[in-house]
């Protein structure tokens, strides 16, 4: 155990350059300086999902055309989901629903994934402790826990997770899928760690009109803090209180 | 001599001329079943750790990381099966890497050789993924998105 320890206990190279942008010195007089190690300690939470962020999204269903699927491509190009021939089960990660006012018949179209809510009735029902929260508000499946029950699937309002029925092979490295666990959004949460932008979010921005705005709703600054700002929002089944962390603009 | 302890003495050269035997038929079975030989890195001189650390603990580093990447988003540590996989690739004859279900796979020598059934890649990667590492680094062949990414990421830093 202590050759495990010691190993463990072994900086490794990004630990090391870490700890050396840490080191800070101060040269007191000429010959001589003062060196204060540990620096780095005030940044300890570096790396880690923490509670001061909490991630969302803005969506502008006025610049959502109809017919328009590239965020819902993008996500399947990003996390692998695609079809298997089988439309009743295959996984949605994200879908476009169509909206139809039956007295006007006038439609829209909103893409709608995982809501990362507050209260997540999905962790809530989850028997084994697989669906959580992390501590920056993305809702995840710890595929390693999941015993494929699909609890959350019947206690999501939203639709929003799907169950793997087959087997699966060249999977991404940033999304591992198999079969027998359930699977929704993840924010794409690699990326986030990363410091990028969830793939939907990026594609819309890239090759579409630009409707999704995504960041920290905690930062003032951030930009869908600012978009949320600039006037009204809705959520999607608001009655419930679940505190989604996406919402929606001309819904 | 009496009759019985000539048939102990007997039954001792037999159990010998046994055992003998025994063990020359047991190298010859080793010389049957090849030692595995897993792939060295391709990517990186040398390995997170040392051969020795790595061959009797690499479960227990992978498990050790697993709960705080996927519950608290620790990435940027020592150990990582995304690592194992893409330093260890071991190509085919097409020129890319094998999957585990090729039994040249680099976790899959070792595990087929100990009988050692591992289900990680169930579900995970077990070919590296050269388009995701492209992207991390910043350098994607082309894409577009990464303009307006950038822009995205700099409004968002603001």
């Amino acid at each position: 155990m202590s050759e495990r320890a010691d190993i463990m206990a072994a900086p490794d190279r990004r630990a090391l350059l870490r700890s050396a942008v840490g080191l800070a010195t101060t040269t007191i007089a000429p010959g001589v300086t003062l060196y204060a190690f540990g620096v780095a300690e005030a940044q300890a939470g570096e790396g880690k999902a923490s509670a001061k962020q909490r991630w969302g999204l803005l969506i502008d269903i006025a610049k959502c055309p109809p017919g328009c699927d590239i965020c819902v491509t993008a996500c399947s190009e990003e996390n692998g989901w695609k079809s298997t021939g089988h439309p009743e089960t295959d996984a949605q990660w994200i879908r476009k629903v169509t909206l139809r006012d039956p007295r006007t018949a006038t439609k829209r179209e909103a893409p709608v994934m995982c809501q990362h809510c507050a209260s997540p009735p999905c962790v809530d029902v989850c028997p084994t402790g697989a669906s959580f929260k992390r501590a920056d508000g993305i809702v995840l499946v710890d595929k390693h826990i999941c015993i494929g029950c699909r609890y959350c699937m019947m206690a999501c309002p939203y639709k929003a997770r799907s169950f793997v029925h087959e087997e699966h092979e060249d999977q991404k490295t940033n999304a591992p899928r198999g079969k027998g666990v359930v699977e929704s959004c993840t924010f794409c949460v690699t990326r986030i760690d990363a410091g990028r932008i969830p793939a939907c979010v990026e594609a819309c921005a890239a090759k579409a009109g630009a409707a999704m705005a995504f960041g920290d709703l905690n930062d003032p600054d951030s930009q869908v803090s600012k978009a949320l700002a600039a006037g009204a929002s809705a959520r999607i089944r608001a009655d419930l209180g679940l505190d989604p962390g996406v919402r929606y603009r001309n819904l | 001599m009496t009759a019985s302890s000539l048939r102990r003495l007997l039954f001792a050269a037999l159990v010998a001329a046994g055992a003998a035997f025994g063990a020359a038929q047991a190298a010859a079975e080793a010389g049957r079943t090849p030692t595995p030989q897993p792939a060295r890195p391709a990517t990186a001189e040398k390995c997170v750790a040392d051969t020795d650390f790595m061959r009797r603990n690499h479960m227990k580093t992978l498990l050790h990381q697993r709960d705080e990447t996927m519950h608290e988003g620790v990435r940027a540590k020592q150990f990582s099966l995304a690592n194992c996989v893409s330093c260890h690739a071991v190509k085919g004859a097409d020129g890319k890497a094998v999957a585990y279900s090729d039994p040249k796979h680099f976790c899959r020598t070792c595990h087929s050789y100990a009988a050692v059934r591992v289900d990680c890649f169930e579900c995970h990667a077990s070919r590296p993924d050269e388009k995701a590492k492209a992207a991390d680094r910043g350098d994607g062949p082309g894409d577009p998105a990464v303009s307006a990414l950038t822009a995205h990421v700099a409004e968002m830093k603001r």
